[in-house]
């Protein structure tokens, strides 16, 4: 178990700094003169050119300003934005914004996911199971571009059920809405994925000792068959976490949101590297400590599964 | 299409010769005999053609230019001479819903195509050759993963825009898309070629000389070209929705194109005034990758001989 967290550990590291990488790579080369950015329509002082040349490091290759930026996120400084705000107070103003989103649509995801995917699942081809199967499908397909302005125009703007926009500080009511749409293609998947394990198990031979055994029907579902469906269904639960994350700059944008989404949809469209960086370094690392989680928890919900 | 021809051809000439001895029924027969029979097969075709003949002959369903606006129309309903009444700019809306299938459908291709040769040789290389080569690449599809889909490509498609006015922005859409899109398609050819490096007809034609290219080429890729076609149908419809996700946040299409994605955009906005202009590139849109993700689950359930 240690050995393999080590092991694991170490292949984040590496994924980690590759995909950083990448993003800082695109984001600093090839950039347009971040100094005048940063001055706007004013013009900039050679002595003012210098100083902000010497202080970012704007004269070394970028591999080294890279150097400069890992040293910097090691001790917890992620830089400053370049309209000056320190990115740290921005991280720490929308990340709880958005993890409540993400937060909530997870939980969506699992009471309705896996509520529905074991009922289909143990009525399939009944006509819930089919009905589920054609909704989810027509669910799949559907865009969150399409859906988001949608819901909100008609569940918003037109029949006025909820709040149209979120605000600066977001209600748990006015994050409902959001989370749905959020929720949506992660919990048809989910559903989906659930019933195929469920069905799937239910013909397992364990089951047909544990029905031979007498067991109750309630202790065979909820033991035998839902403990072993859960496992493929957990590992994608994690992965749309990540899936939820990058979703969230869409719902976030639609309905108003000041979350993570929001703030670096604005950075990218401002050509603010240091806030893209910065955000996506800390939406990566998030992304690499789910997949590390779920995979931890495998085994405590398959016995067999033991890392040495 | 290629289907409807079997079809038609086996039940023309079974009736002219009786007596010719039942052959073995292989694989793809029996998978194109029970698609003839799935409903969903054929709704999923109709719409794939459907898309198809609207994006290469638009001129078929409308004599309106998608560029004929007047601002006299502004946001009139539905009409006998406008079907999908007209939009904020006074654009005929049923036009440019036709006209905008040309570029999600462009995009799509050309992203599949990028994702194909990617996935075939970074699948190939790394199934083959295992070893050292399948450790680096295995670890380069870690990284692409490691980043959330919408995240990566919204920061590529902006760094790939050249921001000149005559560029409408198809380029680095696809770039975007293609460059991250190849990562699931890589994994199966990577298991089809490991699965069938190890056959004795392998063996056999390394044994007479084979070029590992030839051994390749001619051996491998066969096997893995059903699985990788299921996944590429798939992708195409999650390309043709990623499009119009990059699009609608102003860093895909732009300028000049006509694109459900900037429709959806500007629709948005005024939904206030007029429900029509967003309902129906909305459901085009959705339709569309409804369309081609089914196809692409059907095909893959009948070519699947365990739900038998």
């Amino acid at each position: 178990m240690f050995r393999f967290i080590i092991r694991r550990l170490l292949q984040m590291v590496l994924t980690f700094i590759g995909a950083t990488l990448i993003i800082h790579l695109l984001m600093f080369a090839n950039q347009t003169d971040p100094v005048q950015a940063l001055f706007g329509d004013r013009p900039v002082t050679p002595a003012a050119r210098a100083w902000l040349t010497e202080r970012y490091h704007l004269d070394d290759p970028w591999i080294v300003q890279y150097g400069y930026y890992m040293k910097g996120l090691l001790s917890g400084d992620f830089g400053r934005s370049l309209t000056g705000r320190e990115i740290t107070d921005m991280l720490a103003l929308s990340w709880p914004v958005t993890a409540k989103l993400a937060l909530m649509s997870i939980v969506l995801v699992i009471i309705f996911g896996i509520s529905g995917g074991l009922i289909a699942g143990l009525r399939r081809n009944g006509v819930f199971d089919n009905v589920v199967l054609f909704l989810t499908l027509v669910v799949i397909s559907i865009p969150i571009i399409v859906l988001a302005p949608l819901a909100q125009g008609f569940l918003g703007i037109k029949w006025k059920i909820f709040p149209v926009t979120a605000g600066a500080h977001p209600t748990f009511y006015s994050l409902l809405l959001p989370a749905i749409v959020l929720a949506s293609l992660s919990l048809a998947a989910n559903l989906r994925l659930t019933r195929t394990s469920v069905a799937e198990n239910l013909r397992a031979d364990y089951v047909r000792t544990a029905k031979a055994k007498g067991l109750s029907r309630s202790r065979v579902v909820g033991i035998h068959v839902l403990r072993n469906s859960l496992i493929p269904v957990v590992t994608s639960i994690g992965v749309d976490l990540g899936g939820l994350m990058g979703g969230a700059i869409v719902t976030e944008g639609v309905f108003n949101i000041p979350g993570v989404g929001y703030q670096l949809f604005r950075g990218i469209h401002n050509e603010d590297a240091p806030v893209v960086v910065g955000f996506t370094s800390v939406l990566v690392m998030i992304f690499l400590l789910t997949s590390l989680i779920v995979d931890l928890l495998y085994a405590v919900l398959d016995p067999r599964i033991r890392y040495e | 299409m290629s289907d409807v021809k079997i079809e038609s051809s086996t039940s023309s000439t079974a009736p002219a010769t009786p007596a010719k001895p039942e052959k073995a029924r292989s694989l793809f027969d029996d998978a194109m005999r029970e698609l003839v029979h799935r409903p969903l097969f054929w709704i999923s075709l109709v719409l794939v053609v459907l898309v198809l003949t609207m994006a290469a002959f638009p001129g078929l369903f409308t004599s309106v230019s998608p560029r004929a606006c007047s601002l006299a129309n502004q946001h009139l309903p539905p009409s006998k001479d406008a079907w999908f009444g007209y939009d904020f700019q006074g654009c005929d809306v049923y036009s440019r819903t036709i006209y905008g299938a040309r570029a999600s459908v462009m995009v799509g291709f050309l992203g599949v195509a990028v994702t194909t040769v990617l996935a075939f040789a970074f699948g190939m290389v790394s199934g083959y050759f295992g070893g050292w080569a399948d450790a680096i690449l295995s670890r380069i599809i870690d990284i692409v993963l490691g980043i959330p889909f919408v995240l990566a490509a919204v920061v590529f498609a902006s760094r790939f825009n050249s921001g000149s006015g005559t560029d409408t922005g198809m380029t680095a859409v696809v770039l975007a898309i293609g460059l991250l899109g190849w990562t699931t398609a890589a994994r199966v050819v990577r298991a089809s070629v490991i699965s069938a490096k190890n056959q004795d007809y392998v063996a056999a034609a390394r044994m007479i000389g084979a070029s590992h290219l030839r051994i390749m080429w001619r051996h491998i890729l066969p096997n893995a070209l059903a699985p990788v076609v299921v996944i590429l149908t798939i992708s195409l419809g999650a390309f043709i929705s990623a499009e119009a996700t990059l699009t609608f946040l102003g860093v895909g299409l732009r300028g000049t194109a006509v694109s459900w994605g900037l429709d959806i955009d500007s629709a948005q906005r005024h939904f206030r005034e007029s429900i029509w202009p967003l309902v129906f590139p909305a459901s085009f849109l959705a339709l569309t990758v409804l369309g081609f993700i089914m196809l692409g689950d059907v095909i893959r359930d009948a070519f699947d001989p365990k739900l038998r």
